[in-house]
């Protein structure tokens, strides 16, 4: 597992990009409680099929930027991503071979850990908002999982990122 | 995150790490930036017409009061110096800068947006933001080319306000549920009434005094509870703008003679 295996980062930063993009996309307010959490997505999907690529090292860096783009306290989505990211990691070789609607259920569990995290963090600085609007996220996120999974191990083999 | 929280010691390293972010803002803003140029380029002949005639017709009222304004000003100073004040006249220009907001969207349970100033522009923290009808809020966090704004009525912010007609001081919270304020801690027989309009009143060194903030529309005095609930709509169209006015403040009169210029910590918020 040398450097010189390593193909298409610029694939994983992409998708990374496109991920945060979706984050701060401007939606209804309506839509806007039940948008996807597209970064714990694309962050599980590499940590569950490249995990010597993508690690807590990754999400931690693509928490501090969530955070920026989020305006939140610098940190919240680093810890929570970099402890969802830990679980995937631990799990990654069962998670493979589950079949996507199985997969659905657990992302939805990972998410609502995430969630969890960020809400007593918010918790704590004084703004939390009510729990509800913290599972209705998770829901959809678990929803469009097959989707994203499709279409990120497809791109994964055409451009051979390993 | 404490020390981000609590000391804002680590600015300088998210203003570094707004300029990885800046670029997915403008890209995710690009396709209403390319709406209103489009609205803007392909109307037509008539329109314009229009939309210039009632501008024309707008800014001939505009000057008209204007006229006025000098008219007073002019009486006030003479009022003053015939009481021998010792309140000096000051210029009450402050510089403005009008900048765009951003069509991001930020965390969904917070009133905050992003506009397109950061230091690049002289944009410090805890600079206040107007509307053309009133108040919109204040700058949280600087980068260098975009910068966080906390909207009034985030549950975060208080505003220290004044009732125009009177002059009675209240604080004023967000309530970011329906999109209003709310005046802390008046009591049951304060003067206030529905309909009064609230200005900034100065004080806390963060916004400009005189400034509109909004409209008293509701007040619920109920004698087993020490104070009346006051409800406040902003007069900003704060959903609805796409742009805005940074102030520099100008606190140059008596009534914030303690101030000194921009202040480094946000003084409104709680």
């Amino acid at each position: 597992m040398g450097i010189a295996n390593r193909h298409g980062t610029a694939i994983i930063l992409f998708s990374f990009v496109i991920a945060l993009m979706l984050t701060v996309m401007p939606l209804p307010d309506w839509a806007e409680e039940i948008r996807p959490q597209w970064v714990v997505m694309v962050l599980i999907y590499w940590a569950m099929a490249l995990p010597q690529r993508v690690n807590v090292g990754t999400a931690w860096i693509m928490g501090l930027l969530l955070d920026v783009a989020n305006d939140a306290v610098l940190g919240q989505h680093a810890l929570a991503l970099a402890i969802v990211v830990f679980l995937t990691a631990h799990l990654h070789q069962r998670l493979r071979v589950f079949p996507q609607s199985q997969q659905a259920i657990v992302i939805f569990v990972f998410c609502v850990i995430y969630n969890l995290i960020v809400l007593w963090i918010k918790g704590i600085t004084g703004t939390a908002p009510s729990v509800w609007l913290i599972v209705i996220p998770s829901f959809t996120t678990a929803i469009v999982w097959p989707l994203a999974f499709i279409t990120l191990r497809h791109a994964r083999r055409i451009y051979r990122v390993s | 995150m404490v020390l981000d929280h609590r000391f804002h010691a680590i600015d300088t390293f998210r203003s570094a790490l707004t300029i990885v972010v800046d670029p997915i803002r403008y890209v995710v803003n690009l396709p209403s930036d390319v709406i209103d140029w489009a609205s803007g380029s392909f109307a037509s002949h008539s329109t314009l017409e229009e939309e210039n005639e009632t501008l024309k017709t707008q800014n001939r009222l505009l000057r008209s009061k204007l006229q006025k304004y000098a008219e007073l000003k002019a009486e006030n100073a003479n009022l003053k110096a015939l009481l021998k004040s010792a309140e000096q006249h000051e210029e009450i220009l402050e510089r403005v800068l009008v900048t765009e907001i951003l069509s991001v969207d930020l965390d969904p349970f917070r009133r905050k947006f992003v506009i397109n100033k950061g230091t690049s522009h002289d944009v410090y923290k805890g600079q206040p933001i107007i509307g053309a009808q009133g108040v919109i809020g204040k700058v949280v966090n600087v980068g260098p080319l975009s910068s966080t704004v906390l909207v009034i009525t985030d549950a975060s912010h208080s505003l220290p306000v004044q009732i125009n007609r009177n002059g009675v001081r209240a604080i004023a919270v967000g309530v970011p549920q329906n999109n209003q304020l709310e005046l802390l801690h008046q009591p049951n027989n304060a003067d206030i009434m529905v309909d009064d309009l609230l200005v900034t009143s100065g004080l806390g060194c963060t916004f400009p005094d005189g400034y509109p903030v909004g409209r008293v529309i509701d007040i619920v005095t109920n004698p087993s509870l020490p104070f009346a609930k006051i409800t406040v709509q902003p007069t900003a169209q704060l959903d609805r703008d796409r742009e805005a006015l940074l102030v520099w403040p100008s606190f140059g009169g008596n009534k914030q003679g303690d101030c000194k210029g921009p202040q480094e910590d946000e003084t409104g918020q709680r």
